[in-house]
């Protein structure tokens, strides 16, 4: 991924920047400039605001990866998982500092920041969102950046793979 | 001096190695090493944590802690020795991270061990100044020992953070002070993956020396004893040395008890001090003194005479974990799922 375009998802991937529409109260992430679930698409345009996820979740669906994408050799094997956050949007995303047996669908998860790739030795490092385990009830929420801008038309589709 | 200790979060890595793992590798009976060094077990990092996500893990929980809003914090120093870039600040990410972009300054600190504590002196100064309503002064690290090297047995990663402002001061700052000498204990030249040391070198001329001058010098300038303090917290490269310099200095176990982390989790630096720190904010009531004395190769000592206020007893450590559970739990790992983590196999050219 080229760094000018990693660097246009950083409100995302650091801080979880989705959108919400405030006609229906659907929350989007990666954000949305226009509601697909209203009934008019064109009435939810400029009523979608910028809306931060908590990072809170549970694991609907995973796999173990046995045979590591680039850069993620020194990880196997590791859980990439689909995310069902309390507000709603399904997020992919890594679960680590977890054993692979110890996931389990269901299993509550916060998000946490890591490093997601390197561009080799020389170049930059990329950084973003996964998941950990929050096994301690207690713990923390991440604490969330200030809103990001609404999104002037609709963003270029971000799978949001960890 | 009005600025203060508003919020602290304090983030080490899962996983855990063993001094007697390391000696069986390296042929050396590294259970009584560990003995010696009073190092029980290490933390270590992951493939995917650095300076920067360990920095980022503890100021969340301080921000969250202190219910700080993030566009409040007007500076962001990491003190490291292994930030991940040579030129490009840690600070920047770290402050993205956190939502405290775009309005603020930020820059990295490297004075070895004791760059976090640097940077709570600056934040001291432009808090107390009043050119911000809070400072935000990161120590952390991911140090490595060259492979079969003393430090190997103890350099480990953690990371603490600390906000500075003068609003709701759980920790009253009531004096600073340094001791900096051109001692040259402990370095890594530029590109270099591992640094080096000048073996005993580092204990009486360097850690014993300026610990020593610095503490007594607060405690002259403040007419304080030891027995003035609940408790003491001391740089600690390995679990003796802090313990002997308390006794140097006069203070008992039970002041050191709660500051002394390293035992259980390694050197972590820049972090070092800071997390027996967090560890004493963790369980500290009001009106409680503690003297904290930094250390750096190179050669200098940062000390601070702190004093609870009736604000720590409200403050919400609920957020976050304690330090004690860092110290209790993790995951013990061999040596060689050690090398693979930290680098030390050679996997070719990408």
């Amino acid at each position: 991924m080229s760094i000018a375009r990693f660097w246009r998802e950083t409100p995302r991937r650091y801080n979880l920047g989705g959108s919400k529409c405030t006609t229906c109260g659907t929350t989007y992430f990666p954000p949305r400039a226009v509601c697909p679930v209203c009934p008019v698409h064109r009435q939810s345009i400029e009523k979608m605001i910028p809306f931060q996820l908590s990072g809170e979740g549970e694991v609907l669906s995973f796999t173990i990866v046995h045979e590591a994408a680039e850069g993620f050799e020194l990880q196997v094997p590791y859980v990439l998982a689909l995310v069902k956050t309390v507000e709603g949007p399904v997020l992919t995303g890594q679960i680590v500092d977890a054993a692979p047996e110890a996931v389990a669908i269901g299993l509550k998860v916060r998000a946490t920041f890591r490093k997601l790739r390197e561009e080799g030795k020389a170049g930059v490092i990329h950084y973003g969102y996964k998941f950990t385990p929050a096994d301690d009830p207690s713990f923390a929420t991440s604490a969330r950046g200030p809103p990001v801008p609404a999104p002037a038309e609709n963003p270029p589709r971000d799978r949001a793979r960890a | 001096m009005k600025a203060g200790i508003v919020s602290y979060g304090a983030y080490v890595p899962r996983y855990r190695i063993t001094p007697a793992e390391i000696g069986r590798v390296w042929g050396s009976d590294g259970e009584s090493m560990g003995e010696g060094l009073n190092v029980r077990r290490k933390s270590v990092p992951a493939p995917d944590e650095d300076t920067i996500t360990i920095s980022t893990e503890a100021l969340r929980i301080a921000l969250v802690r202190g219910a700080i809003d993030p566009q409040q914090v007007g500076a962001v120093y990491v003190g490291s020795e292994s930030h991940p870039y040579a030129v490009k600040p840690t600070a920047t990410v770290v402050a993205q991270a956190v939502g405290a972009t775009p309005f603020l300054t930020a820059a990295d600190f490297e004075f070895a061990c004791k760059a976090g504590t640097a940077a709570i002196q600056t934040c001291l100064g432009l808090v107390g100044a009043e050119m911000i309503r809070y400072g935000v002064a990161i120590g952390t690290d991911t140090s490595q020992g060259a492979p079969g090297d003393a430090l190997e047995y103890s350099a480990s990663a953690g990371g603490a953070a600390f906000v500075i402002g003068q609003e709701r001061v759980i920790c009253q700052v009531r004096r600073t002070l340094s001791y900096t000498t051109d001692t040259p204990d402990f370095w890594r030249r530029e590109g270099q993956k591992y640094p080096s040391h000048s073996g005993r070198f580092t204990g009486e001329p360097a850690y014993f020396r300026h610990v020593t001058e610095c503490a007594r010098r607060m405690m002259e300038t403040e007419g304080t004893t030891p027995a003035d303090y609940a408790h003491v917290v001391f740089h600690q490269p390995n679990g003796k040395f802090p313990q002997r310099v308390g006794k140097q200095l006069g203070f008992s176990d039970a002041q050191m008890r709660y500051g002394l982390v390293t035992p259980d989790i390694g050197n972590t630096y820049s972090a070092a001090a800071l997390i027996g720190l967090a560890n004493v904010l963790d369980r500290a009531a009001p009106h409680e003194r503690i003297l904290v004395v930094g250390y750096g190769s190179g050669a200098g000592s940062d000390a601070f005479d702190l004093e609870t206020t009736d604000e720590i007893a409200s403050f919400d450590r609920s957020h976050g974990r304690p330090v004690q559970w860092y110290l209790d739990s993790g995951t013990e790992i061999p040596y060689a799922v050690y090398a693979k983590f930290r680098g030390k196999i050679h996997m070719g050219e990408h």
